[in-house]
């Protein structure tokens, strides 16, 4: 009997010390690791749960995706608004906040299998053509966006919009504009509001580089901010006019070589993180090695959080234009807020999502608290809004934001391509191979301009 | 029923019965899935025949890719085989003091995740001159790097991140293999005077052939399946001029990030074709495949 148990035990001993084998053997091979660390990092990031506290019973529960934290506590500071002024149609939203290229991944799989897909989610500008391809998985929203339509940019509706259904809610115009660092500039005695067009750029670029031997702006490897900027001023894009991609044309040449030109001179160089919004370039741009940056208007944000030394010193002004410019300038990147089609309370959704992102108190909170230039540009005027001192954005920059964007609020255009499908990957290419050939491997341009052309044709086949 | 029970005939199947069946559930049916689904548009829901295949092989960056992984995965074999072989010799030897502790130094990298060291790694091969690296070749007069721009100090990140997290695991396989020979080989070699060295040609490297083996098999697919080491290093599957861009991070790119399921299933195919050849051609040449002599 004595013998039996000690068996027994013995062998339990044993089984139990295979499976804590089985546990620990993560040496065993590479990919397992690999794919437990995955799997791992997912859940990290998907740690970012927030969800509303509604009180009463008939309550609606809406599930959102974000990717930019800062989104969620917006979202719920307006829906608790719309149950104060609803109070028959009441919501709760459960938000998940997960990395960037996490969530629109995990969305095209929810979409692909038909399971497990949000009832509201923010898709990025350049990503959103993605989900216009094939079976569009998400709603028309051009009825919920009707009673905005007077007071809205219509060409950030435009981007996300397709066959001339709205898929999608803008979060704000990101009208591109120009952040001068005046002391910096004072120092060497250029004058920015003497800087009207590119010529002037250039030369006011040459002479801040003579006399300080530092850098004036930075060129873009793995962005394409005044890139499009200058190509839509030119009137040109990356696609021709039948939507065949064209980006070995006379425009986009003459715009990339005005760009090498400025790097010969030395007044541009590359950045670390290879553009302005990146967490390596601010430290650059913090301590004064780079004294303008041409950004979308949510830049704004950046400086605010992650340039702090340069308050007070920073001045916003419209951007140089070529002469005889199409438009003035365009709006850069972008959120839009899609509904799943599918979704149980879709019609709810695209209501609410409607109010929360496009009504004028919505403007307002996109303002003060994100501070974004919102699509609605009734508010643009409201000078209690526009000049508030107790704005920390107002308090940060020389003058006054809004001035800029109401200068040029009548002609903000956008590039077509931005809209088709083609788009993510001719962005992919440019930010990976196109720019980092010719401003860091010093790449002829036309040549690296037909590389990555015939590189995109046979993608596009 | 009872002698269908106690079957000797029977039990074997029964016993492996388990393993067939997780086999064909999560191994064989997916291959095949894909399979079909490299012949298909999946967005668009239809069969395409061989386009999927026809444009791969014009697709430069499927080659730089292919490319890639092939540098990584030979440059892992020439630092990650022979380098542990020697240091887990060294550990095995009963002189060495604190075998333990090195043991655990060498070992604990496998042990932190691959997302923390890829972070760390990118922080220190940073470009400006303050980064780690830039620093130590600051030290020697050299001016600062872009690192994580350029294909050949990449290569070299990604090696080195590979052998500071794999040298320990490659060590206790070694070891392993090393302390299944029997002392007595040493002694009776020693006794007829054979040099230390003559001892780890002529019985270490012959009788750790079947560990050196199996190492060599995983880290052959493991080099050509990178992924995370290079996604962790770039922020992101994205690099500059796709120096980064390994067979798996294709296959993400195309399969996820782009939606082209077909395709990604296509360079899936392609990728376990290749590890299947290598490793097929390795084994025959190292004689795994021969009979055990009687």
């Amino acid at each position: 009997m004595k013998k039996r148990i000690c068996a027994l035990l013995l062998t339990t001993a044993m089984a139990v010390s295979a499976l804590a084998g089985c546990g620990s053997g993560g040496g065993g091979s590479t990919a397992t690791t690999g794919a437990e660390n995955a799997a791992k990092e997912t859940t990290a990031a998907s740690a970012g749960k927030n969800e509303m506290s509604v009180e009463g019973d008939d309550v609606t529960t809406l599930n959102v995706w974000t990717f930019i934290e800062l989104h969620q506590q917006f979202y719920v500071d307006m829906a608790e608004k719309w149950n104060a002024e609803n109070p028959d149609k009441k919501v709760k939203l459960v938000l998940s906040n997960m990395a960037y290229d996490d969530m629109h991944n995990k969305l095209s799989l929810a979409l692909e299998s038909g399971e497990g897909a949000p009832d509201i989610v923010d898709i990025e500008l350049g990503k959103f053509p993605a989900f216009m391809t094939g079976n569009i998985g998400l709603m028309d929203l051009t009825n919920a966006m009707k009673p905005y339509e007077s007071t809205v940019v219509q060409s950030r509706v435009g981007i996300y919009s397709k066959d001339g259904k709205s898929y999608g809610f803008p979060t704000h115009v990101g009208t591109t504009v120009a952040f001068y660092n005046d002391e910096l500039l004072k120092e060497a005695d250029v004058d920015y509001t003497t800087i009207k067009t590119w010529d002037d750029f250039k030369e006011a670029g040459v002479k801040y580089h003579e006399a300080t031997g530092k850098t004036f702006a930075c060129i873009e490897t793995s962005a394409q901010w005044m890139i499009n900027l200058m190509l839509a001023q030119k009137g040109g894009d990356y696609l021709d006019a039948e939507g065949n991609l064209d980006i070995t044309n006379d425009k986009m040449v003459e715009v990339l070589t005005y760009i090498k030109e400025m790097q010969d001179t030395g007044a541009f160089a590359t950045v670390p993180g290879g553009q302005p919004d990146n967490e390596e370039a601010y430290p650059f741009y913090n301590s004064g090695d780079y004294a303008v940056q041409i950004m979308p208007f949510w830049q704004t944000s950046r400086y605010t959080n992650y340039m702090t030394d340069l308050e007070g010193k920073v001045a916003i002004a419209a951007v140089p234009s070529f002469e005889g410019s199409v438009v003035e300038t365009i709006g850069g990147g972008g959120t839009g807020t899609a509904v799943v089609a599918s979704g149980e309370h879709a019609e709810l959704a695209a209501e609410v999502m409607a109010f929360i992102k496009l009504s004028e108190e919505a403007s307002n909170e996109i303002w003060n608290v994100l501070g974004f230039d919102p699509v609605n540009t009734a508010v643009w005027t409201d000078t209690n809004l526009t000049q508030n001192p107790d704005n920390q954005y107002i308090k940060y920059f020389i003058n006054y934001p809004f001035d800029v964007l109401n200068e040029v609020k009548d002609h903000i255009g956008l590039l077509q391509s931005c809209t088709d499908e083609k788009a993510p990957s001719i962005n992919n290419e440019f930010c990976n191979v196109t720019l980092n050939s010719i401003y860091e491997d010093g790449m002829d341009i036309k040549e690296a301009l037909e590389q990555s052309q015939d590189t995109l044709s046979n993608e596009f086949r | 029923m009872k002698k269908l029970f106690y079957s000797q005939k029977l039990a074997p199947y029964v016993f492996i019965f388990p393993f067939v069946i997780t086999v064909l559930v999560f191994w064989i049916a997916p291959i095949g899935n894909g399979v079909l689904l490299s012949f298909q548009d999946v967005l668009k829901d239809r069969w395409v025949g061989f386009d999927n295949y026809s444009r791969l092989l014009t697709d430069k960056i499927f080659f730089k890719a292919v490319w890639n992984s092939i540098k990584y995965m030979v440059g892992t074999l020439i630092l990650l085989i022979p380098f542990p072989m020697l240091f887990a010799t060294l550990l095995n030897n009963k002189m060495l003091k604190g075998a333990g502790f090195f043991k655990s130094i060498y070992f604990l990298p496998a042990l932190t995740s691959v997302v923390v060291g890829g972070t760390i790694f990118r922080l220190m091969f940073g470009e400006s001159s303050f980064s780690l690296f830039n620093q130590v070749i600051g030290f020697f007069g050299k001016s600062p790097i872009k690192w994580l721009k350029g294909a050949n100090t990449t290569y070299f990140a990604l090696l080195l991140l590979a052998c500071w997290r794999w040298t320990g695991v490659n060590i206790l396989y070694f070891l392993a293999g090393l302390q299944n020979i029997s002392t007595d080989l040493y002694e009776a070699a020693s006794i007829d005077g054979a040099s230390k060295w003559q001892q780890f040609r002529k019985i270490s490297l012959p009788l750790l052939k079947p560990t050196t083996v199996y190492v060599l098999t995983i880290s052959i697919y493991a080099g050509l399946s990178m992924f995370l080491e290079s996604t962790m290093l770039f922020k992101g599957n994205n690099s500059p001029n796709n120096i980064g861009l390994t067979i798996v991070g294709y296959l993400y790119r195309q399969g996820v990030e782009k939606r082209a399921m077909g395709y990604a299933c296509a360079v899936g195919i392609i990728l376990l074709i290749i590890v299947m050849m290598v490793n097929v051609l390795q084994l025959k040449l190292t004689g795994t495949f021969k009979k055990e002599e009687k």
